[in-house]
């Protein structure tokens, strides 16, 4: 649970403080999930917990019942308003059907949703977002009613709409005036950005994949840990004793270390393996932003393009004293004013992602940083609790004198 | 054959040993790989994956130490953790030999080595070109015969044929002792010749064999390994003929045998000494499988029968020891290849986070990058030495928990040295009731005799012959029941000293496998502990 110090290096808030000692702070738990539903409609709710003393919100604490896709449905409003901003990445919406109500596998998401809405929380702009205090406090049917209200065609404004229509339109006369590429920007600068973000996610996935692999292993040797105790114990039960009690002795350790290596197991998904799928989600998130980059881009070009045909065209029906003139003129001046909005929109958007980047690489260095840290913690008492545990099996073999004869 | 297969030539053997050596067959694999060099089947075998997998020309990964190289391998600094470098002499790297190789100088053999196998022609003209190569192994030999000048090195040439051929001459003349298995034959002898791999497998299994042989306090002593290790040129010893060519001879003498053809009717003494079972004897075999079925269905007891509780006792245990060892060997198994595996994934996840630093060191903008790409470096390093640190101590594991394997291949000779016993008593139980049947017709011949007033010639002779007969058949029973008698006393001693030697070895294996895995924890977790130290800030800075 990452409480937010309103006070943050990132920005300020946006909010004076009530009272000068009082800072102003914005604190999420997700808590307590429960199975609920039957069959293929059964899914899983969260109790939402917020605790601020912002002035938007709705007093002290207020409690809520959530769902994944209403995570799901706040991700998405944000990915629309804030274009530019990494939005924090999500859990994976499905998965294997045994494998989805799963203890662990819950846990897991509730600790990855955990920090999802702590992210939003903590982050200077998002956590002043109306979704998101509709997220924190709307009650469940209000949330129902608004998430409805918000489907489909129906969410888009009318000039939205307009644009898409005209999104469609350009990319037609694209192909039929024979434009093959869409326009890209070619700095150099943000192509070794775009470079670096993909390799990373390939260097990325490989981690994962690898420490996901050892999670396994750490399971297979526990439980070969397990039976190998097992069958030592019954073969010493062949011998007489003292060697036959050091060998129950040593099965017994055996089988102690296997449940030592379940342990560790659970501890590197959690704590290990899980951090590296996140950082592999935020890397997913980067593109998707880079994505929404690049259609500003093109928009903005192909605007500022059509905008000085207008204005050629302008000037010569002007040269020629045509009564075009007027119609003609009111087309331009709405053409440009559209073309500096979405010039606009791309600068801001190459801004944002400036800073973004900024904190994203400080934020991963922090969350990999405490990544490791429990990695290397966890393996290191693995190791000794190993070392501990078969050291205590030497005396008694100390204790059996050799039968033959030197 | 003779030997260590129950193999049935002859009808159904009895039963009993049927069922002792289904337990054989059911763990084929087991023994199979208990008796060829690596303890483990080749492609499960942690070393030779070793070289493949983390080797990638890495320059974090200095070339890992040559370990299983043999017998010369050296005694490294680094298997000695600090806490137990007094406890070092437990430490067998030279498992399977190093605690009975002291005592083959008793024997007079201080070392065997097996090297050089070569491909050789045989002499023979064949069709085909090629079809009759065979391979030779040079085994050489430090010996302290006398005979021939006090200790020296003998060097000569074999062919598994000619081991094969000192396996059978050595059941034949030690029955009733736990005589080392030798190794496999194989079927596709001369296709699989071709392969480097077995060559170089069935080169160290001989190794092992020969060496096993030697430590046999009894068998160590023997003319046939003696003449098997120093004599130059041929093997010196008769050769097992085929099992086909013996029963032709066997079915020529049939014939006169059942038709009382004098001198071939009743059994030579000295011919007790072995089995009928494998023998020329066709008459005698049939005489003791009648034996032997009469003791499973008839309804009378055999007039002699195994009555040593003791070694009913025994028995039972070394069949129950059997079945412990069979899964213990098997779990051991896999125990060695998860300790591999997790390893190896230790090892390539170290190999990715070293990319993955080079990856963000070269594109570094923020210092946050750089900061971070020196933090997965750390955890890089550590897992790649973590990753060594495994494999070299499964290496150890290995040869430790090989002390298993060794056992249950052992289990065959315990095996066919009851069998020894078995059969020997089989062959009493058919002489006694053999010279029952010859007493009870002498019986009735002399009352016969009795009535008819003054004796008939051919009458007289005939009972004479009889006589003969009995007297012989009361010869051969005192041999049997004497080979019977040596052959119980062969298993008691060896019970004996496989109790001692088990009870030795194993105490050794466990001391071994829990030292090695004690030092190499230990150094896990000094490298692990390291990097928490180093990275514990971002542990404070989350609170």
């Amino acid at each position: 649970m990452l409480s937010c110090a309103g006070g943050s290096n990132s920005g300020s808030s946006a909010q004076s403080p009530r009272s000068p000692s009082a800072k102003p702070f914005l604190s999420v738990s997700v808590t307590e999930p429960v199975k609920l539903g039957n069959g293929v409609q059964a899914y899983v709710s969260y109790r939402v917990i917020t605790q601020t003393n912002l002035p938007e919100y709705q007093g002290q604490e207020k409690i809520v019942i959530r769902r994944f896709s209403d995570f799901s449905w706040l991700r998405d409003r944000l990915c629309e308003k804030y274009k530019g901003i990494f939005i924090p990445p999500l859990p994976e919406k499905s998965a294997v059907e045994k494998f989805r109500f799963s203890a662990e596998f819950i846990e897991l998401r509730r600790q990855a949703l955990d920090i999802f809405i702590n992210r939003i929380a903590s982050h200077p702009e998002l956590q002043k977002s109306e979704e998101l205090r509709t997220f924190l406090q709307e009650d469940e049917e209000a949330m129902e009613r608004t998430r409805s209200h918000e489907t489909g065609i129906f969410k888009k404004k009318p000039s939205e709409l307009m644009q898409i229509f005209k999104d469609v339109q350009s990319k037609v006369s694209d192909v039929v005036l024979g434009k093959e590429k869409p326009v890209e920007e070619t700095t150099p600068e943000y192509e070794k950005l775009k470079h670096y973000v993909f390799e990373l996610e390939d260097h990325l996935s490989e981690a994962q994949k690898h420490a996901f692999r050892l999670v396994k292993r750490h399971r297979e040797l526990g439980q070969s840990l397990s039976d190998f105790g097992k069958a030592i114990k019954l073969l010493g039960a062949c011998e007489g004793d003292p060697l036959g009690k050091a060998f129950s002795e040593l099965g017994s350790k055996s089988e102690l270390l296997s449940i030592k290596l379940q342990k560790e197991a659970h501890n590197l998904l959690t704590n290990f393996e899980e951090p590296l799928k996140d950082y592999v989600r935020a890397v997913q998130s980067i593109k998707a932003t880079m994505g929404e980059r690049a259609n500003a881009f093109r928009q903005q070009c192909e605007l500022a393009e059509a905008t000085k045909l207008k204005e050629i065209n302008l000037d010569k029906l002007i040269l020629i004293r045509s009564d075009k003139v007027p119609e003609a003129e009111l087309e331009y001046r709405e053409l440009k004013a559209e073309s500096e909005e979405a010039t606009k929109k791309f600068e801001t958007i190459v801004r944002l992602m400036g800073e973004e980047m900024a904190r994203f690489q400080e934020q991963k260095t922090a969350d990999m940083g405490l990544a490791f840290h429990e990695f290397a913690k966890g393996q290191a008492k693995l190791a000794k609790d190993v070392a501990d545990a078969w050291r205590t099996v030497l005396p008694k073999l100390d204790s059996c004198a050799t039968l033959r004869a030197k | 054959m003779m030997g260590a297969e129950t193999t049935p030539s002859f009808g159904s053997p009895p039963p009993r040993e049927e069922m002792e050596s289904l337990v054989l067959t059911d763990d084929q694999s087991t023994y199979r790989s208990a008796m060829s060099s690596s303890s483990l089947p080749d492609d499960r075998h942690p070393l030779s994956a070793v070289p493949v997998s983390l080797d990638a020309g890495d320059p974090l990964l200095s070339p890992p130490p040559p370990v299983l190289q043999g017998p010369s391998s050296p005694s490294s600094s680094f298997l000695d953790p600090p806490s137990y470098a007094d406890s070092s002499e437990h430490l067998s790297l030279d498992g399977d030999s190093s605690s009975r190789s002291d005592h083959s100088s008793s024997t007079g053999y201080a070392r065997i080595t097996v090297s050089e196998p070569l491909k050789e022609q045989e002499t023979t003209n064949s069709l085909v070109p090629g079809s009759n190569t065979y391979v030779t192994y040079l085994i050489t030999t430090k010996t302290m015969d006398p005979d021939l000048g006090g200790p020296c090195e003998v060097s000569i040439r074999r062919r598994f044929r000619d081991v094969v051929t000192l396996s059978d001459r050595l059941a034949e003349s030690y029955r009733g002792f736990f005589i080392p298995p030798r190794p496999d034959k194989n079927v596709m002898e001369s296709q699989l010749m071709q392969k480097q791999e077995f060559v170089e497998q069935r080169r160290s299994a001989l190794e092992k064999y020969l060496r096993r042989l030697a430590a046999h306090p009894v068998i160590g002593k023997s003319d046939e390994l003696r003449v098997f290790l120093q004599a130059q040129g041929k093997l010196p010893l008769p050769t097992t003929t085929d099992v086909a060519s013996r029963m032709l001879d066997g079915a020529v003498r049939l014939p006169k045998q059942l038709f009382g053809e004098p001198g071939m009717g009743y059994v030579a003494p000295q011919e007790v000494v072995q089995p009928a079972k494998g023998g020329r004897d066709l008459l005698r075999i049939f005489k003791e499988l009648r034996q032997s079925v009469a003791n499973d269905w008839g309804g009378m007891k055999p007039l002699a029968v195994e009555e040593d509780k003791e070694f009913l006792e025994r028995k039972e245990k070394m069949q129950d020891l059997e079945q412990q060892l069979s899964i213990a060997s098997q779990q051991a198994e896999a125990l060695v290849k998860a300790q591999q595996d997790i390893g190896e994934t230790m090892g390539e996840l170290g190999l990715t986070f070293i990319k993955l630093t080079k990856f963000e060191t070269e594109e570094a903008v923020y210092n946050s990058q750089r900061i971070r790409a020196a933090d997965i470096r750390r955890v890089a390093t550590a897992a790649v030495k973590a990753s060594r640190f495994y494999r070299e101590s499964n290496a150890h594991t290995v040869k430790h928990l090989d002390t298993l394997h060794e056992y249950l291949g052992l289990m065959l000779a315990v095996h066919s040295a009851f069998s020894d016993r078995s059969s020997a008593l089989l062959t009493v139980q058919t002489l006694l009731s053999e010279l029952s049947s010859l007493e009870a017709r002498a019986e009735k011949l002399e009352a016969a005799t009795s009535k008819i007033f003054g004796a008939d010639k051919s009458r007289v002779r005939k009972m004479e012959e009889l006589k003969e007969t009995i007297r012989t058949t009361e010869d051969a029973k005192l041999v049997a029941l004497r080979e019977y008698e040596r052959i119980k006393e062969n298993n008691r001693s060896e019970l004996e000293r496989l109790d001692r030697d088990r009870h030795d070895d194993f105490l050794g294996m466990l001391k071994g496998f829990v030292i090695n895995q004690v030092g190499y924890a230990e150094k896990i977790a000094d490298v692990w502990e390291a990097v928490a130290q180093e990275t514990s800030s971002y542990a404070k800075q989350s609170q």
